[in-house]
């Protein structure tokens, strides 16, 4: 466990707002210290973090590594079907031993000592535990008090639901039914219905950032329709569309709600560059968009869970998107699209071809990985001033229109009020 | 895994792969698609999907139009920092050699140079590819650029 740091080491820039939470420190970005202390109360403590989808697992000893925070973990389906996820870090000398990316095992063996753990993370065997004998002598051995119950892997609380996987190395965190909270809740279960899902493959991308700015990426529904012009252009997301935006009681949580409309129509909203009327594809079938049954109405459901993930909706393209910091001024961003095993053949084609638009090389999410980087630049330059997120006033409240920027608010009210603890 | 070509066909196959790494790295991207059969396929895949056999790719295109479709946004509708790309292209690999259609494997990596910034390695991997002879010379029926490296430096903006 990282040691919590002493108040008094954090920067007091880093707890000096104006004007409620509309205006957050650069400092906030760029602190070391105040990462760690970060990593520590919303990543391994009281909160529920994101480790994969069952369906990554389906096999009695599949595995998979990923990470929670900084720390590397494992995600297994023991061999009675049971989910676990435990720490990769040997309980001997602390090695990360799981080096595969994902795999099937009967046990997990630390190469250094060879000590052997049941898939669950309950220590098996331990070599030379009771001495070697030499001439009648038993030499060496581990103390006759040793307990193998005390020194298993880390197992971490598990929860899944509709298929996906939250892991807290907190025993003590509340339920993640309430951890999520009824609002967003709904926009989850939409989502992950219980339905099985197929997994369409991954995409990685390393993001020189904040960790938090992607949170507030997609807390933000004001830049959609004006950096990324095939939203505002082919009416995906703009200003003018019916939307809501969504919190939880904590404001940690969100969901942005749109449903389309407007595409190629002028109006207030495409009075910016970005809108390009007279754009038209050479191949509309990045475009092929199918309403399906279980979005009732809206077309776009964009959810973060704070800290680690954010569920995507975007028409008939899904996924996941896992927030992994690296030091306070990198993060990996890892997507792991998906299907549902009903989807006909057109339909994974489509949301094959709708992933153009998504990931670290899409038509309309490449470029919120290159802003991410250019805030930090000014961040990392220019410690002691703050940004300005005072789209729709100062308030923190859920609204029924997409020109506001209250989600970020909260998520810093959030914020301040875990790190002031 | 070996096939025969005559020397002429060999040199225009080298030809293509020079020319091909010239264009996108002077960034003429408008010239790019034009190195295509009208339904070709364009991919750039994570290593890892290639090998699980999972379908998604980071860029996935199915006909010259989507290429066209890229092209456009590169210039209009991609906000990026703008980079330089540089290919070093192995020697392709003839896999398969029939009357007029190749099988080939290239090993390529690619630097970026932000401005005012260090060139660093952006992406490592090969290239798995299906040449054909057309009346216009030989075209890419599908490229599939299947990389090792791990992670994107941020964004993939340009076609590699
Ligand atoms: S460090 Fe793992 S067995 Fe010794
Ligand atoms: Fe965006």
């Amino acid at each position: 466990m990282n040691a919590p740091i002493p108040r008094a080491e954090l920067a007091a820039s880093t707890m000096n707002w104006e004007r409620g939470t509309s205006r957050i420190p650069f400092a906030v970005y760029n602190d070391p210290a105040l990462h760690k202390q970060e990593l520590q109360r919303f990543f391994y403590e009281r909160h529920w973090c994101y480790v994969g989808l069952e369906a990554e697992i389906p096999k009695p000893g599949d595995y998979k590594r990923t990470e929670i925070g900084e720390r590397s973990v494992i995600l297994v389906r023991a061999l009675d079907g049971a989910i676990h996820v435990v720490e990769n870090a040997c309980a001997h000398r602390g090695v990360a031993f799981c080096r595969a990316r994902h795999g099937n095992a009967q046990a997990f063996v630390c190469p250094y000592h060879q000590w052997n753990y049941a898939l669950d993370g309950r220590l098996r065997g331990v070599p030379m535990r009771h001495g070697v004998k030499r001439d009648g002598v038993v030499q060496g051995g581990m103390p006759a008090d040793f307990n193998f119950a005390d020194h298993g892997l880390t197992r971490l609380k598990v929860a899944v639901r509709g298929g996906v996987v939250f892991a807290s190395f907190d025993h003590d965190v509340e339920a993640f039914e309430d951890f999520v909270g009824p609002a967003v809740l709904r926009y989850f279960d939409r989502l992950f219905d219980g339905r099985q899902l197929k997994i369409l493959g991954y995409n990685r991308q390393r993001i020189p950032g904040n960790w938090k700015l992607m949170q507030e990426n997609i807390k933000d529904p004001y830049h959609p329709g004006l950096l990324h012009t095939w939203f505002v252009t082919f009416g995906l997301w703009r200003a003018d569309n019916r939307a809501r935006m969504v919190m939880d009681g904590h404001h940690r949580h969100a969901a942005m709600i749109s449903t389309r409309g407007n595409a190629g129509a002028v109006s207030e909203v495409s009075r910016v560059s970005s809108f390009k009327q007279a754009m038209n594809l050479h191949d509309p079938r990045f475009l092929d968009i199918v309403p399906e049954a279980w979005w009732n109405g809206p077309t776009a459901v964009m959810t973060t869970l704070f800290p680690s993930v954010i569920l995507q909706q975007q028409v008939n393209s899904v996924s996941t998107r896992q927030i992994v910091p690296d030091g306070h001024g990198h993060f990996d961003f890892v997507w792991t699209h998906f299907g549902f095993e009903d989807d006909t053949p057109e339909m994974t084609r489509r949301r094959l071809r709708q992933a153009n638009l998504f990931g670290p090389a899409g038509f309309v999410s490449a470029d919120d990985g290159e802003v991410i980087e250019f805030s930090q630049e000014t961040f990392e330059a220019k410690p002691a001033h703050r940004t300005l997120a005072e789209l729709g006033g100062d308030e923190v409240a859920d609204t029924d229109h997409m020109v506001t920027e209250t989600l970020i608010r909260g998520m810093y009210r959030y914020w301040r009020e875990v790190m002031a603890r | 895994m070996s096939a025969a070509i005559g020397f002429e066909d060999w040199q225009a196959l080298i030809q293509l792969y020079a020319d091909y790494a010239g264009t996108v790295d002077a960034g003429h991207w408008e010239q790019w698609p034009e190195f295509f059969t009208d339904d070709c396929v364009y991919r750039v895949q994570p290593r890892e999907n290639h090998e699980r056999g999972f379908p998604l790719a980071t860029l996935s295109f199915e006909s010259k139009g989507m290429l066209k479709d890229r092209a456009y946004g590169i210039r209009e509708t991609l906000f990026h920092d703008p980079y330089y790309q540089r290919h070093v292209v192995g020697l392709p690999r003839l896999l398969r050699a029939d009357e007029g259609r190749y099988e080939v494997e290239a090993n390529y990596a690619v630097f970026r140079t932000k401005l005012s910034q260090l060139t660093t390695v952006y992406n490592v991997g090969r290239s798995l590819d299906v040449v054909v002879r057309m009346p216009a010379g030989l075209k890419f029926a599908r490229r599939e650029f299947i990389y090792d490296s791990e992670m994107i430096p941020n964004s993939m903006i340009y076609p590699l």
